[in-house]
């Protein structure tokens, strides 16, 4: 038996696709990247650009190096005559999240969200120092990776993780990411010959940072009757909420996130068994913040929630980021909403019933999206 | 058609705006350029350094300008072995974070301790100023900070010359 819904309306995910995430796409722009991936995710619900009312997009400017970079991106879904559409300089979780209000309204059934993000003609570690305090941070560059060491050291010394437990989401999401066709980092490595690696930026190995990707997303959001039309096993979006700490990484405690925990509340990832856990820790080190704060994590601690019991009845047929997470693949803009969409995928195969997605942004799990998704909408 | 007559279109991104920082993180910068590190109390209070113009945790107004350090405590640290072009220091340093004396936040800025094995988490440091003549409101009007004890911690002294121009004008 589902727990009663959050949400009024029932709004579903009912279609999912991803481009091949790359290191570098040299051959297809962004627009190129994004068309075949509309095409995809309306082909697999049989519906075409004029099944759906609203549009909304996720992506930075910063990336393409140029202003109002998603407009050009429209030409992907080639909308005619024009469509009510929106964008956020965001990942595209909240561009779903956008969409999800607007269908909660009811003026519109049905939903295109999609976003994109490639990074490989820029520095990217020199592109996201500008998200960051324009006075007191960017001026200082610093990069992601240094900001996720910093909260990586600040779990060791509090005793809440160790380098090997860094290592273990590491060997474990990657080669969860094996039987994921669309990764772009996948293999099966010990956490011994892990932990052998260099550091990038002390205590991050290698292994601990995400690969830097090329790749987009869309998914289709439906209501009530549409969504049961189009899909046998919709993903009833039961629950959502997203929440952000200041953007002073250093007036916060890194070891712990209040803006997941109250998103998971608001959300209510507690109100029920969770059986499956896509969650958007793009460093090794942080998938244990976000499992903890989820109400998910066992009592392995950081690296260890391969089976341990939560709490709720959590934890023990508990899988987490079965896709390899954005240790496999980390679009900017987009790895969030792919959370989202493995975890809807799941849902419809009837290999989960209900699942957590969580999507980040900013520095050191700054800005975090929370999703529920369940196979049965009470009431419905 | 030769490579030579190719058409060449710079593109620039440029951010051609003067900003005014207005009175809390301007009086920081400020702060800065004289050679003093400042901070703002909170109603609960707190001293938020760098300052924010509200609480971090509540949204709440900040309320008087204080002065805090310069030295303090590392609270976490990052040892970067290849820095990038733009990065601060040519050399290994350490991005840190710092909880100056009177402060109850930490600030990011980099310690310049020459080996990840002379620092440690705890780890007391002090700034290294810029010569005061070329201070102009800027974070990196503090090269870097130090291990205390260390040479060239001490140049704070004396640190109140003024410059021309006004901190809000170099924070562009």
């Amino acid at each position: 038996m589902s727990p009663a819904p959050r949400a009024r309306r029932p709004v579903a995910v009912v279609s999912f696709a991803q481009a091949h995430n790359v290191r570098r796409e040299d051959e297809r722009n962004e627009v190129e990247m994004l068309m075949p991936v509309v095409a995809e995710v309306f082909a697999n619900i049989g519906i075409t650009k004029d099944d759906v009312g609203f549009i909304c997009s996720g992506s930075t400017d910063y990336l393409v190096g140029g202003p109002f970079s998603f407009v050009t991106a429209l030409d992907a879904v080639g909308v005619w005559p024009p469509r009510p559409e929106s964008h956020v300089e965001m990942d595209g979780a909240w561009a779903l999240y956008e969409a999800w209000v607007l269908l909660q309204e009811g003026e519109v059934d049905a939903a295109l969200v999609y976003s994109f993000g490639r990074s490989s003609p820029g520095n990217l570690a020199e592109v996201m120092a500008l998200q960051l305090d324009p006075y007191t941070l960017a001026p200082l560059w610093p990069d992601p990776v240094s900001l996720a060491a910093l909260q990586a050291r600040a779990l060791i010394d509090a005793g809440k993780a160790t380098e090997a437990d860094f290592a273990s989401v590491a060997a474990r999401n990657r080669k969860a990411a094996l039987s994921n066709p669309k990764a772009q980092v996948a293999h099966d490595r010990s956490v011994e010959e892990l932990l052998g690696e260099e550091y990038v930026v002390a205590p991050l190995r290698r292994h601990a940072l995400p690969p830097i990707t090329d790749g987009a997303a869309a998914v289709v959001l439906a209501a009530g009757d549409t969504a049961r039309r189009w899909c046998e096993r919709p993903a009833w979006i039961t629950g959502i909420d997203h929440r952000i700490e200041t953007h002073a990484p250093g007036a916060r405690d890194l070891t712990v996130s209040p803006s997941i925990a109250l998103a998971a509340e608001r959300a209510g990832v507690g109100d029920g068994p969770v059986d499956l856990a896509e969650v958007h820790a793009p460093f090794a080190s942080q998938e244990g913040i976000v499992l903890e704060a989820l109400g998910l994590a066992g009592a392995g601690g950081a690296g260890g929630n391969g089976g341990n019991g939560g709490n709720g009845g959590n934890g023990a047929g508990l899988s987490v980021n079965p896709s390899g997470g954005a240790l496999a693949a980390n679009p900017m803009m987009t790895a969030g909403l792919t959370r989202i969409g493995e975890a809807a995928t799941r849902i419809w195969s009837g290999d989960a019933n209900r699942a957590v997605a969580h999507a980040t942004s900013g520095p050191c799990l700054q800005q975090n999206l929370v999703c529920v998704l369940d196979a049965a909408w009470e009431g419905a | 058609m030769a490579e030579g007559d190719a058409l060449i279109a710079a593109h620039v991104l440029d951010y051609p705006y003067s900003r005014s920082v207005g009175p809390v993180i301007g009086a920081f910068l400020t702060g800065l350029r004289d050679g003093r590190i400042v901070g703002a109390r909170t109603p609960s209070g707190g001293v938020v350094v760098p300052p924010t113009e509200y609480d971090p945790q509540t949204g709440e107004d900040v309320g008087e300008i204080v002065e805090v350090g310069p030295a303090g405590t590392v609270e976490s640290w990052a040892w970067v072995t290849t820095p990038g072009p733009k990065q601060p220091l040519d050399h290994p340093f350490a991005y840190a974070l710092i909880r100056l004396d009177g402060a109850t936040t930490s600030m990011l800025h980099v310690v310049d301790a020459g080996s990840p094995d002379a620092l440690a988490t705890g780890d007391r440091v002090v700034p290294r100023w810029k010569p005061a003549a070329d201070r102009i409101g800027h974070v990196l009007d503090i090269e870097a900070f130090v291990p205390e004890g260390a040479s060239g911690g001490g140049a704070a002294s004396g640190g109140a010359t003024a410059t021309a121009g006004s901190a809000a004008g170099g924070a562009s």
